[in-house]
């Protein structure tokens, strides 16, 4: 039997095996993607990890990996459907059986938001991107736009600025919600426009994208733009779905609980970006990682 | 096994292939890319015979990534008889590749 299992296999869960390994728990991490880092392998550039300043997050994530496997924590490729947490058995309902421990910690993670906006998911991958470090080479000497203003949507939109002739920051209000010293950064590029108070109404294009319409909330004006990509940068939702009806979510999905990782399920607990917090960075993760093995231990202990 | 195509053999392995062909577009920069990798290694050895399975590395293939309008990788077409008969963009769980190699096999 195992003590416990993790989902998820980003910075939260991978923080939580090293801790777990340490505890000696017999654990494994399920993980649906093949590669482990979650989230933070889309992004170029992770500046704000203490000790490792201008990390990519490809390679942070594989030095994670790395850690996890020298401490031998086993992580299996499955896909996790569904949950039964009635009893002090958990089962882990998953596309490659069922798995069985005395405690999981939920560490999912987010994926990135869709909008909803008119030609937004007909013209996905023609135009329409998600990942700025994956698709930004193919948008070299063209315009492109990035939707959002928060770190993720800047720090995007200073990655394409490197190569794109121009790249417009639909936002919509008047100023960045984005870390100060990228905002410095982006303001200063010469081929950025800043595109304030506006909402994304619709991407437009017949087989590729064209243009963008925006709509100014201030006098309801209408823009197009005429660009080539359309990046959407507007936040992430919790990957969740599958522990809805088994544990209390906030409004948005997120698993209710603390800096403990403690949730309304005894044995259960949740770290990282899927759970309820203030602030969703690497940093935040695996803290909350190694906060949620503690509580699996005092757990354990008790039962 | 898994081949790899480029200008010089697209054409002879890939579009006059005798079997459906599994085309993925890829560049070693792309997070998304590498964690599809294992992915597609394994599902070419569990259709072997049925798709014949290959990457494009879109840094050495721009010519190629702009004939098939790829500008979000990866981005994974299928080709029978040398047309695109469907196409997946962005990583997929296994699950859903799995269910789309099935449809596509021989």
């Amino acid at each position: 039997m195992l003590d416990l299992i993790i989902i998820g296999a980003g910075p939260a869960g991978l923080s939580a095996a090293i801790y777990a390994a340490r505890a000696r728990l017999n654990a494994v991490i399920l993980e649906q993607n093949y590669v482990n880092g979650g989230q933070i392998m889309d992004t170029y550039e992770v500046d704000n990890y203490p000790g490792l300043p201008g990390i990519s997050g490809m390679e942070l994530s594989e030095k994670m990996a790395e850690h996890v496997e020298r401490f031998g924590v086993e992580v299996q490729n499955a896909c996790v459907e569904d949950l039964d947490l009635t009893g002090d058995i958990k089962k882990v309902v998953t596309d490659e059986g069922v798995f069985e421990a005395r405690a999981v910690i939920i560490a999912s993670g987010a994926i990135h938001s869709h909008l909803g906006v008119d030609g937004e998911e007909r013209l996905a991958g023609m135009g329409v991107s998600y990942c700025a470090t994956c698709d930004g080479a193919f948008y070299r000497n063209k315009e492109a736009a990035v939707i959002g203003g928060g770190n993720v949507a800047v720090e995007d939109a200073i990655f394409l600025a490197r190569g794109c002739s121009k790249v417009y920051v639909v936002h919509r209000r008047d100023e960045l919600r984005a870390d100060k010293i990228l905002q410095e950064q982006l303001l200063k590029l010469p081929n950025v426009e800043m595109v304030w108070n506006s909402n994304l109404k619709s991407v437009n294009g017949d087989k590729k994208v064209e243009s963008i319409t925006v709509v100014n909330k201030l006098d309801q004006s209408e823009r197009e733009i005429q660009l080539s990509g359309c990046f959407i940068a507007v936040g992430i939702e919790p990957r969740s779905a599958f522990a809805r009806n088994h544990i209390a979510t906030d409004e948005k999905g997120y698993i209710i609980a603390d800096e403990t990782g403690v949730t309304n399920v005894p044995g259960v607990f949740a770290a990282g970006d899927v759970r309820t917090k203030q602030l969703r960075q690497v940093v935040t993760a695996v803290a909350d990682g190694a906060n949620a093995v503690t509580s699996v231990q005092r757990y354990l202990l008790e039962k | 096994m898994v081949y790899h195509f480029d200008e010089s053999n697209f054409e002879a392995e890939v579009l006059k292939s005798e079997l459906p062909v599994f085309v993925d577009f890829y560049a070693d920069w792309c997070g998304p890319c590498k964690m599809m990798s294992p992915v597609i290694d394994k599902l070419a050895d569990e259709y072997a015979g049925r798709i014949k399975v290959g990457k494009v590395n879109v840094d050495d293939c721009m010519d190629l990534a702009q004939q098939f309008n790829i500008t979000s990788i990866p981005n994974m077409v299928f080709i029978k008889n040398g047309q695109v008969v469907d196409r997946v963009i962005g990583a997929v769980p296994k699950p859903a590749m799995k269910a789309k190699f099935e449809a596509n096999a021989q």
